[in-house]
């Protein structure tokens, strides 16, 4: 079987589908790539079904090499990269030659690639996905070198396309629409005023779990504990601190700290790709109408 | 319906806005009646603990029961295993002594050790993996709430009782 053989994972390369939605009473997260339309594009562009394991790089530093050949495609952040020391372009289809290395150096922009072999990842699926959840260890260790996964089946999709034009991930200041809740009410006006009016930087401090960030603390108008309750992707979690937590795929399913407002689906891929340093600004938007009067 | 969470008080539900809406779905939970059913029980789930944790004197100091007051009444009573959330694994159990109720840290640890025996709020449990929290660290045990290759994998399942015991 043709594989692909890790000779450096970077600072954390995972293996990422779209996880396992469903389990969240067990315990279980869904997990899944961090930056879904990201991998679903690279999966697009190598003619995979959309829902195939790619490789999840994380700023870069990717050093892999084809057993077979391998034709891939990256997306996500944009690293400059060569194969077999000739440069080749992201967001493209190009084929590895068996033995060819290839080298990802760090994003010009964005956190997060994808990169999509034809054929897909191919490593045990834990409880019904391939993907590494970092927060609860379900699913494969994070790729270290030596790792070896091997390169599925080609599908029967023909190769349509071998480019994708996209625009280059924001450097600069990011907007994010919310949803103002569940537990807005928890929060003062002042907080609520805050979260809406200046911006929030990205911590070094963040992970797929989430991102710690840094502002105007957000002031809590009730102070007693608030009861475990269900949590989400988007969930902007707010710790006695006063400084919120932005939930990304590998989120506790339950927490016990309020939630000012949740980041629409989305906008998601576009938080997953905020860097530390970054500026986040939020803007309301109203959510469905569940009709509770 | 994509996924349901249960916790202390309320149920999450998630929805594919492309097959429902959420108008739909509050219409159908508001029709529904809770009715009381019967709760699965093999026996109380032993979990030996070295009462050992960071936050121990802590404890000790906010409930006024001192370190050897918290032991006695962690292990005094036998807890129940009201849902599970946060991680794979991980039970929020209830049940216990009331005066071991104490608030979580104001600042969540980064991590907290795989098996810490942990306090917060009406709540005890075991951290099954090494994860960031804000729980009250009283101790730790080697058992492995969670395990994949075990059937199932997580221990402490929603009903179960479970009884703390002071390892030796």
């Amino acid at each position: 079987m043709n594989s692909i053989e890790v000779l450096d994972a970077g600072p954390l390369t995972t293996v990422q589908d779209f996880g396992r939605p469903g389990l969240a009473a067990l315990g279980v997260g869904r997990s899944g790539a961090a930056d879904a339309d990201a991998m679903r594009l690279a999966n697009r562009l190598v003619g995979n079904a959309e829902s195939a394991a790619t490789l999840e790089v994380t700023f870069g530093g990717l050093r892999v090499r084809a057993h077979g050949g391998a034709r891939v495609a990256l997306t996500g952040a944009p690293c400059p990269m060569s194969v077999g020391g000739r440069e080749v372009a992201p967001y493209s289809v190009f084929w590895m030659p068996d033995g060819d290395v290839l080298r990802l150096g760090l994003p010009s922009s964005g956190l997060r690639s994808y990169l999509a072999v034809r054929g897909g990842i191919e490593v045990p699926r834990v409880i019904g996905s391939r993907s590494t959840d970092t927060l609860s260890a379900v699913g494969p260790a994070p790729l270290s070198p030596g790792d070896r996964p091997d390169i599925g089946h080609e599908p029967p999709q023909p190769l349509t396309v071998d480019l994708a034009p996209v625009r280059q991930p924001e450097a600069g200041d990011l907007r994010l629409r919310v949803v103002l809740g569940p537990r807005d009410d928890w929060f003062t006006d002042d907080a609520r005023r805050s979260l809406l009016r200046e911006p929030y930087e990205v911590t070094a401090e963040s992970n797929r779990i989430g991102m710690r960030l840094g502002g105007t603390p957000l002031a809590r108008s009730r102070t007693e504990e608030l009861p475990s309750e269900g949590m989400v992707c988007g969930a902007l979690q707010v710790p006695p601190s006063g400084q919120p937590t932005l939930f990304l795929a590998d989120h506790p399913v339950t927490g016990g700290y309020p939630v000012i407002a949740v980041v629409i689906g989305a906008d998601i891929g576009l938080a997953a790709r905020a860097r530390p340093g970054q500026q986040l600004w939020f803007s309301a938007v109203k959510g469905p109408d569940p009709g509770f009067q | 319906m994509v996924d349901s969470v249960p916790a202390a008080r309320t149920l999450l539900l998630r929805i594919d806005a492309g097959v429902t809406d959420v108008g739909r779905v509050a219409r159908c939970v508001r029709r529904t009646e809770p009715r009381p059913g019967a709760r699965p029980d093999a026996g109380p789930v032993e979990i030996p603990v070295h009462y050992d944790g960071e936050d121990l004197s802590e404890v000790g100091r906010l409930t006024g029961l001192g370190e050897r007051g918290v032991i006695d009444a962690h292990t005094g009573r036998e807890w129940t295993v009201a849902f599970c959330g946060f991680a794979p694994g991980f039970g929020y159990l209830v049940g216990g002594d009331e005066r071991l109720r104490v608030p979580r840290r104001s600042t969540p640890r980064t991590r907290v050790p795989a098996g810490a025996v942990a306090l917060a709020g009406e709540f005890a449990s075991v951290y099954p993996r090494e994860s960031p929290g804000g729980w009250q660290l009283i101790g730790h045990t080697s058992i492995r709430p969670w395990d994949i290759d075990r059937d199932p994998p997580a221990l402490m399942l929603p009903g179960a009782r479970v009884r703390f015991v002071e390892a030796s």
